[in-house]
């Protein structure tokens, strides 16, 4: 059986274990409609032409989380930004570990998803935001049908969350391959500020496949700052799916470290709704071996006299594959607007491959739009300037 | 301190040196010189392990070690120094910095921790004011933008940060007026000392007024033809590298 058959056949057995009243069944029996009609991409989409999900849906996933191991915080304290004070929101295997997390309700929520998906008292956010700002698409669809568990955190008027938060999820994949589906979403109200690091760590040896979705809302004069650590082990996959609704006066920058795992998809997607907005994407990504990082951006200009940046650095090594497919969307409406992309990579073997592509679509006129892509090799010739005095 | 052993090396299967033989011990300046394609630069490279340059039999051992199986990091950290003849323009990366990492890489294969920042200064200061650099020049990227004479300036201001036990000097006297030969040379004699060696490879005698060498090599097609004191130098001023080539027929 493959992963999408064996996805569709086990969401009516999901379906039995979830409360009577759970609030989502019917736009989870939407979304599953939507998989099913559309199933895993593939290469025939443009949008995929440079990924191939085949090695992924081939295999045999275990969807259902095992109990949470024993994880001792000794054994997993790399995996954190540990030097710092932080909030922490930790899940083992998609299910949160209070001993390793350290939440809040003091003036800003910074929890769990599956408390917030069931406590009435949360239910006005998330009418107005869950699955509000995802752009519709297979995975997302995929995600939002199985999905429980996941980092929640609100931020009203004017709070400044005094410390980053850590979300991290960690697999332990000792019994066998996993499948993880986790669930974000993050609401900074207007004048807020937040700071966030995000972070997929397998522990086990078997493989994982994370198909993660994540939505930040940033409402008027909102900082959202947020930074994904993509450092996972070599039988590690994983897909991204971070859509981002942002207003008036916002700015929201994401950075993507990328330098590890065996097949890493980014589908991050910005949505300008008002005037006078910045978004920042960058990202570095340097990896080897067979590995595999593909950033599909999108950065919808809907409103005029915004900004976006995008910076996009790349080292491949050894066999190593990357993919930068930057799109920007500007609409009739969306004047005096500067949109900036750069993407520059270095290949330091024969065998590695970048497939880089910028998307303009512009239909507003009064715009200053630039792209610019590089691809090149270290000089031999610098490099044995360089080592021949001892700097290696 | 160094001894190149009936040394073959070539690129692309086109066999440069033949059968090199040299010996410099420590406290020693030895000059080789040579007319255009003789191998000198090549000799250089392969001393220093550039990666393109094969090696098809002899060996090269400094201080007792064979160097061939070596990196040139490895090389560097082993207190070996060559000077480019074409310093190459490294773009977004400052004098300082390059050093400072040099420098730092050079003790940390020594198992020594990192030279405290004041003491870094300190040391750039004294060494880019006895080559007379100005500090500005310091801050900016390297070799990228200068004029011959800074580039070849800046080869000796990295030579007496890091140094070396044996320096290779490639045609350092190439692309420099005579004052800024002069000041160069008084960058290396300072480094004079009887633990410490060089090897100056250059077409003319004239840089071997300023750093005079105990021994002067010839070298042709590859080998090296004749040896002598510093006086052979003048004679090949005089008399020219045809007359090592004629009597090398005779």
């Amino acid at each position: 059986m493959n992963l999408k058959d064996k996805l569709l056949s086990s969401y009516l057995a999901f379906q039995e274990q979830l409360d009577l009243n759970d609030s989502l069944s019917e736009l989870r029996d939407t979304s599953i409609r939507d998989f099913e009609a559309h199933g895993f991409p593939t290469k025939k989409e443009e949008n995929w032409k440079y990924t191939s999900l085949n090695s992924i849906v081939k295999n045999d996933f275990n969807l259902t989380p095992a109990k949470e191991d024993a994880i001792e915080f000794n054994d997993v304290k790399k995996y954190f930004i540990h030097d710092i004070d932080t909030y922490k929101i930790v899940f083992i295997d998609g299910v949160y570990s209070s001993y390793l997390s350290e939440t809040t309700h003091d003036g800003v929520d910074i929890c769990l998803l599956s408390s917030a998906l069931n406590k009435s008292k949360y239910k006005p956010v998330i009418d107005v935001y869950y699955n509000k700002i995802a752009q519709k698409n297979s995975l997302t669809s995929l995600n939002t049908a199985f999905a429980k568990e996941g980092a929640y955190i609100y931020i009203p008027k004017g709070k400044a969350v005094s410390k980053p938060i850590q979300i991290i999820h960690l697999a332990t994949g000792n019994e066998a391959n996993s499948m993880l589906q986790p669930r974000n979403l993050i609401v900074a109200e207007e004048n807020s500020e937040v700071q966030i690091i995000e972070r997929h760590q397998s522990l086990g040896s078997n493989p994982v496949f994370t198909n993660s979705v994540t939505e930040i809302y940033a409402g008027k004069r909102a900082m959202v700052d947020y930074y994904k650590i993509q450092n996972d082990k070599d039988e590690a996959s994983l897909i991204d799916n971070t859509h981002i609704d942002q207003h008036d006066n916002s700015e929201v920058s994401v950075h993507t470290f990328s330098f590890g795992g065996k097949l890493t998809r980014n589908n991050l997607n910005f949505y300008q709704n008002g005037e006078h907005i910045n978004s920042i994407l960058k990202g570095v990504t340097i990896i080897e071996g067979k590995q595999h990082v593909d950033h599909n951006t999108l950065v919808h200009h809907l409103e005029p006299n915004c900004e976006s940046h995008q910076d996009y650095k790349g080292i491949f090594d050894a066999a190593s594959t990357g993919v930068f497919n930057g799109k920007i969307v500007v609409d009739r409406i969306a004047q005096k607007i500067n949109a900036y992309q750069s993407n520059n990579n270095i290949l330091v073997s024969d065998k590695a491959t970048i497939n880089s592509k910028p998307q303009l679509e512009i239909f507003a006129d009064d715009v200053r739009c630039s792209h610019g892509c590089t691809i090149g090799q270290l000089d031999e010739d610098a490099l044995f300037y360089m080592r021949s005095r001892g700097n290696w | 301190m160094l001894h190149v052993k009936n040394l073959d090396a070539g690129i692309e299967g086109e066999q440069i040196l033949n059968g090199v033989n040299l010996e410099i011990n420590a406290g020693e300046v030895h000059a080789l010189m040579g007319p255009n394609g003789s191998g000198k630069s090549t000799l250089s490279s392969v001393i220093a392990g550039k990666e393109e340059y094969e090696v098809t039999s002899g060996d090269v051992i400094f201080e007792g070690e064979s160097f061939l199986e070596l990196d040139p990091e490895e090389r560097a950290h082993k207190g070996l120094f060559l000077s480019f003849q074409y310093p190459i323009e490294i773009p977004g990366v400052s004098v300082t910095n390059f050093i400072k990492t040099a420098i730092n890489q050079n003790r940390k294969a020594h198992g020594r921790e990192d030279m405290p920042a004041s003491e870094m200064l300190k040391l750039i200061r004294e060494k880019s004011e006895l080559l007379d650099i100005d500090r500005k020049f310091l801050s900016r990227s390297l070799n990228e933008g200068f004029s011959g004479g800074e580039k070849k300036r800046n080869e000796i201001f990295q030579m007496a940060m890091l140094e070396p036990k044996l320096a290779i000097l490639d045609e350092t006297d190439s692309g420099l007026d005579i004052d800024a030969l002069r000041i160069v040379a008084n960058g290396v004699n300072k480094l004079r000392a009887a633990d410490k060696s060089i090897l100056v490879i250059t077409h003319y005698q004239r840089l071997l007024e300023y750093i005079v060498p105990d021994f002067v090599h010839v070298m042709i097609e590859g080998k090296i033809v004749k040896s002598g004191g510093k006086e052979l130098a003048y004679e090949l001023e005089e008399k020219g590298y045809d007359w090592v080539k004629a009597e090398l027929t005779v």
